[in-house]
């Protein structure tokens, strides 16, 4: 394990919010080391700070005090190095999902033919390549998130921080993107951070699950996912699964009836 | 026989409708000019026909059309410009926004009219004060919608930018932009609808042309059928003016999820 890279090192990060009505405690003092090539999956309750600390990560939200490092070198604002994919897609809709997949390569001043070679291999990726024209209000949900996955690939980020990406999509969408992330994530390997609300799915992709306890939030325990992949569909059934489920379920259900205390 | 009837109304194409709703409004304006004191304000079409004769003989329709047009166009235009920046700033600026939008929201409910008198004070007769008074109608009606466009302008797609790599420039010009633009055309319709509403007020400032001014030199020497033509016509170029603006719309603003404003 420690023969590992760090890749993400969150040193002692604490967020405290200063609204209206006194002081919030987001996230009291996270540390946590991401190796290379890691899948984290966080769960807990809402309000656990779990965005929070993803938006600190990315680098749109800065710590109270703490600090982020990516490769030793400390965050400060966002880098393309860790690219984001959103629940709500956030797709520009003013253009087409080429053009959509293709912002972050323009903006990196990549020549238009070279961007759009870049762009299609990524659209093949999430097999949207009947789709390369069309506008996001054209598309599913899934399809919306697909072009969003393709389109943080694309830059080729070193970490991808995904919040609740599937939280917005329905059942059967949800376990082919699952699926479809699993192998993305096989052949292109990238340090994942992924948040979810669904403790299947935390344990169905990740290699670790990270469980989060409520206000403020903390880590409350790791967990090792030591199931083989690629990890399909019967693997829910197996026994392994169910015995990790009924662990990690139980320690969320515990901070989530905390909270309501 | 209702369903019969549905298929009766499904079977008429929209221009069929349009012509018939023409003519009804044709056959209404007939009954009315043959009233006793209805007629007095709604001459028949064959004498307004005549009068549209006269006015050109008279050599004022052109010169009344070309005088209205320069003053909605410069107010317009002057509305636009000030508006945009406006608006911006306060959306971006707290302060401005508390200091500014209490004064649009006060004026906006004012008449303009109930104004002119004081333009007129203030900058003499002539085009000036014309301009001024389109001016400020215009640019209060624009700053309101182009302001809650910027403000509408989704988190998360600054959000994704800025993790794909784009600086504050990029931001305005990518995103911010884009993102407004379907709220700067419907500011543009707004302001050219008002503009044109303002008009018969802003030339009650003296003006030596103009439809508006026309319409109460004949109102003295109580000459309804020009007056009456004077008034369809307006109504001519205001929905002229509104077609091509949606149109506009149709073409540039395409992307958008449907949405009726």
């Amino acid at each position: 394990m420690d023969a590992r890279n760090v890749k993400v090192k969150i040193d002692h990060v604490e967020k405290i919010y200063d609204g209206r009505q006194g002081k919030m405690i987001a996230l009291n003092g996270v540390d946590l080391d991401i190796y290379e090539n890691e899948f984290i999956c966080v769960v807990g309750p809402s309000g656990c700070g779990k965005s929070t600390l993803l938006n600190i990560i990315a680098g749109l939200l800065e710590p109270t005090s703490g600090s982020v490092y990516v490769d030793g070198k400390e965050v400060k604002g966002t880098g393309t190095e860790r690219g984001v994919v959103f629940q709500q897609y956030a797709l520009f809709p003013w253009l087409t999902v080429k053009k959509n997949v293709m912002f972050g390569l323009k903006l990196k001043g990549m020549p238009e033919a070279e961007a759009e070679e870049l762009a299609m291999k990524y659209i093949k990726m999430v097999q949207l390549e009947d789709f390369v024209d069309a506008y996001p209000k054209e598309l599913s949900g899934g399809m919306k998130q697909r072009v969003a996955i393709a389109r943080a690939y694309a830059v080729q980020p070193e970490v991808l921080l995904m919040d609740e990406p599937f939280g917005a999509l329905d059942a059967q969408t949800r376990t082919q993107l699952q699926a479809e992330l699993i192998q993305t994530w096989q052949e292109e390997k990238k340090t994942c951070f992924f948040i979810t609300h669904d403790v299947e799915e935390a344990i169905i992709l990740g290699t670790k699950v990270i469980v989060m306890s409520a206000r403020p939030g903390r880590i409350k325990t790791i967990v090792d996912i030591n199931l083989p992949y690629p990890r399909t569909q019967d693997l829910k059934m197996s026994k392994e699964f169910l015995d990790l489920k009924a662990q990690i379920w139980g320690e969320v259900y515990q901070e989530y009836l905390e909270d309501r205390r | 026989m209702l369903n019969k009837k549905k298929n009766f109304i499904d079977k008429i194409p929209n221009w069929g409708w349009l012509l018939i709703s023409l003519a009804t409004a044709i056959v209404l304006w007939f009954f009315l000019s043959i009233g006793e004191k209805t007629g007095r304000c709604f001459p028949f079409a064959d004498k307004v026909f005549d009068a549209l004769k006269t006015v050109v003989e008279r050599e004022i329709l052109w010169a009344d059309i070309k005088s209205s047009m320069i003053s909605v166009l410069l107010g317009f235009a002057l509305g636009f410009i000030t508006s945009v920046p406006v608006a911006f700033l306060m959306a971006w600026y707290r302060p401005v926004r508390y200091i500014v939008e209490p004064w649009i929201q006060f004026i906006r409910n004012i008449p303009p009219l109930a104004y002119v008198p004081l333009v007129v004070i203030g900058a003499g007769v002539g085009r000036l004060p014309q301009v001024i008074v389109i001016w400020l109608a215009t640019f209060l009606t624009m700053t309101i919608t182009i302001y809650q466009g910027v403000r509408n302008v989704d988190e998360t797609l600054i959000k994704a930018a800025r993790v794909l790599g784009a600086k504050d420039k990029d931001l305005f010009v990518k995103v911010i932009f884009p993102a407004t633009t379907p709220f700067i055309l419907t500011a543009v319709r707004l302001g050219a609808s008002v503009a044109l509403t303002t008009l018969i007020a802003a030339e009650s400032t003296g003006a030596f042309a103009g439809l508006g001014m026309r319409i109460r030199s004949f109102n003295n020497s109580y000459e309804v059928e020009p007056m009456l033509l004077y008034i369809i016509l307006i109504g001519i170029i205001g929905i002229t003016i509104e077609k091509i603006i949606k149109f506009l719309e149709k073409k540039l603003t395409g992307w958008q999820e449907t949405r009726n404003v």
